[in-house]
């Protein structure tokens, strides 16, 4: 090296690998650095000890064992969207369209539990989850038969679809509004029960543990040692490679989209029969779009996925605590997994290159 | 005939917020970035604008209105463009993907709006309702004369100046797309990164510009809801989050083209209003008319991929990263 100003100030080199610790120890330093900036935020608008007001945030999540219970649900919830992403996304398919696959499922399922009360309750949950797992598949189907077909933009029209559904729910909502004039349906058979995921061992949300662990376990299962698991992959590296290999690439793309579709379909059967008991526009609520964040940033790797859901819905259910101890917006919640989210995603970067700065060669030497 | 101006007035102050949020995403998305961040930036333009206009009202007894609109017009341009430039280092500088960028931004600014529209009453010492009464009654002061002529006035001339503005900058983004070599460059940039490289068009120098322009631009969208849309208060439904969707719909209506946004976001105001002054519909009927704009826009979409015209294609590069050594 002749003079030093000849080479650049920063230089970029793709890694061919990186040992998972460094790659989990950059992950958690990206975390640690959102928390400090969240702590600084905080700390301006409040001026509470902000390690303090990470406590109320810990209390407000596993403080008591229903809200421990009630983390592990929303947990659950958003497994069960992110799980049902990854397929798709593993195919470089681009799905926005959770949030309405998610609410026409949630739909189905209280049109069953309306009109059919009275029959036997596995019954019925066994037609509302079927019917839930259609009605998704059905509206991600749509788009994904218009990329196979024409190569309409799929990221735009499942985007699209995700109104078409909130209105869709609204049309619902007013037809099944109860009682009359609320503008809301309400707790669907208070009574009876009929059509709600009974409780377990005392637990009213085990079934919704067991129902989404089964389904990552599948899903782990199919993408990972599946015939069609392996051809959604070669689909997503090159499609180019798929058609050369022999692989029919839009039936893949509309098989794999029916499968994403319905899974977000039974997140919406769990919301309505293993929580809320209701339906209204807000069932999914943003739910779809951050489990995208998620089900990206684990490589869709179902066990990966786990653990980031659970640390955004961790990161929810305090800040809402927060907010109410401190008479604050509920809305600091999405504030600070914004916050968090974009560390995270920057921290990737390090993660896929080496970053090495001026002098930093000539130091090693 | 009253109830159809009263349409059409509507439908414009409607159609004005998704235009300035579309004319802007079509300069970013000219440049390549698919930025979802639309809503998140349109939010973070609104609560900035009120929150700079809110602190000069307060500190003053008498604010002057046209200082007003400069602070707000400032504050939400700034904040706008910065929630684009957060957008570009993620996805030129670290290289993350856009669409996940994108909606994360839109967390972002969602939350972040919400959280001071909804708490600076309290920050500021309980107040009480947050309102910028002068500033927005300077935004929304219309042509005295013209306004109070018969039918036109108050079809044309009876808005706030942004409503002209966002014609104006719609109308200037065209001419500096399609009539500028500036503009030729960056739909270079938008359709054929790796040959506008090779031809020295530095391409991360134009995605950095575009998406923080573009950016500042949608930003205006969010500060016009809230200075004349929703006169000058904060309300905590996600209006904006729903218009900002519709920004991003309107790109797609317009294939792209500036000036067809113009009358493409009028027509989604019509297409959004419409359910108000069909007779004989019932509170549900309502909620499936309005699916209008959206299932028009999916209807465009499928009918530009059927065409196969190449004007009225996506940017070839639309949603691609660019990584010069990985070509």
């Amino acid at each position: 090296m002749r003079k030093d100003s000849s080479e650049p100030l920063v230089r970029i080199s793709k890694r061919a690998t990186i040992a998972s610790w460094k790659a989990w120890l950059i992950r958690i330093a990206a975390l640690f650095a959102a928390l400090v900036i969240c702590a600084v935020i905080i700390y301006a608008i409040t001026k509470m000890n902000p390690l303090k007001v990470y406590g109320t945030m810990f209390q407000g999540a596993f403080g008591t064992s229903k809200r421990l219970w009630v983390t592990i649900r929303d947990i659950m919830m958003m497994q069960c969207i992110a799980i049902g992403l990854a397929p798709v996304f593993k195919m470089r398919f681009w799905n926005i369209g959770a949030e309405g696959q998610i609410l026409v499922g949630g739909c189905a399922a209280a049109a069953c539990m309306i009109y059919f009360p009275n029959i036997p309750l596995g019954l019925l949950l066994a037609l509302m989850a079927i019917s839930s797992a259609v009605a998704g598949a059905i509206w991600g189907l749509i788009p994904a038969i218009f990329k196979a077909k024409w190569n309409t933009n799929e990221t735009l029209f499942t985007l699209m679809m995700n109104y078409v559904a909130i209105q869709l729910t609204s049309y619902c909502v007013a037809l099944w509004e109860n009682p009359y004039g609320s503008n809301s349906v309400g707790i669907i058979n208070p009574v009876s029960h009929s059509g709600w995921l009974p409780s377990v061992f005392g637990q009213a949300y085990t079934l919704n543990v067991v129902i989404v662990l089964l389904l990552s376990l599948l899903m782990y299962v199919y993408l990972r040692y599946s015939k069609q698991g392996f051809e959604i992959a070669v689909v997503g590296e090159s499609e180019n490679t798929a058609r050369y290999a022999g692989i029919n690439v839009g039936k893949v793309i509309i098989r794999t989209m029916a499968i994403s579709g319905a899974v977000c379909g039974i997140a919406g059967f769990l919301a309505v029969s293993g929580a809320s008991h209701t339906i209204s526009t807000s069932t999914a609520g943003g739910k779809g779009f951050t489990a995208i964040i998620v089900a990206w940033m684990a490589k869709f790797n179902a066990w990966v996925m786990l653990l980031i859901s659970a640390l955004i819905v961790f990161l929810e259910r305090g800040a809402v605590e927060i907010a109410s101890a401190y008479n604050l917006s509920n809305h600091v919640s999405e504030m600070i997994t914004g916050i968090i989210l974009f560390f995270l995603i920057g921290s990737e970067f390090f993660i896929n290159y080496n970053v090495k700065f001026r002098g930093a060669a000539r130091r090693a030497e | 005939m009253n109830g159809l101006i009263s349409l059409l007035q509507a439908a414009i102050v409607f159609g004005t917020v998704i235009m300035f949020g579309a004319v802007g995403e079509i300069i970013t998305e000219k440049s390549g970035n698919l930025n979802l961040g639309v809503p998140g930036i349109m939010y973070l333009g609104g609560i900035a604008g009120l929150i700079g206009v809110f602190l000069y009202e307060s500190s003053t007894a008498t604010p002057i209105p046209v200082l007003g609109v400069i602070i707000g017009l400032l504050c939400a341009f700034a904040a706008s463009v910065l929630g684009g430039l957060i957008y570009s280092l993620l996805t030129i500088t670290l290289r993350a993907n856009q669409n996940v960028t994108g909606l994360t931004l839109t967390i972002f600014g969602t939350g972040f709006a919400n959280f001071f529209g909804g708490s600076l009453n309290k920050l500021a010492g309980g107040v009480g309702q947050i309102s910028v009464a002068v500033t927005s009654s300077a935004f929304r002061a219309s042509i005295p004369g013209l306004a109070r002529l018969p039918y036109a006035g108050s079809l044309l001339f009876s808005y706030g100046f942004m409503v002209y503005l966002a014609i104006v900058v719609a109308v200037l983004v065209s001419w500096f797309i399609t009539r500028t070599s500036l503009g030729l460059n960056l739909r270079a940039v938008g359709e054929n990164p790796a040959t506008a490289d090779a031809a020295g068009i530095n391409v991360t120098a134009y995605r950095y510009i575009a998406t923080c322009l573009g950016a500042g631009i949608s930003g205006m969208g969010g500060l016009y809801y809230v200075m004349d849309y929703t006169k000058g208060t904060w309300a905590n439904d996600g209006g904006i989050a729903t218009l900002g969707w519709l920004a991003v719909a309107l790109v797609i209506f317009a294939t792209w083209k500036p000036v067809r946004a113009i009358w493409g976001s009028f027509l989604f105001g019509v297409l959004f209003w419409l359910y108000f002054y069909v007779p004989g519909l019932t509170r549900s009927s309502q909620e499936l008319f309005k699916m209008l704009p959206y299932i028009v826009t999916i209807l465009v979409l499928i009918f530009v991929s059927l065409q196969r015209k190449r004007e009225n294609q996506p940017p070839a590069a639309l949603g691609l990263p660019y990584f010069r050594e990985e070509r």
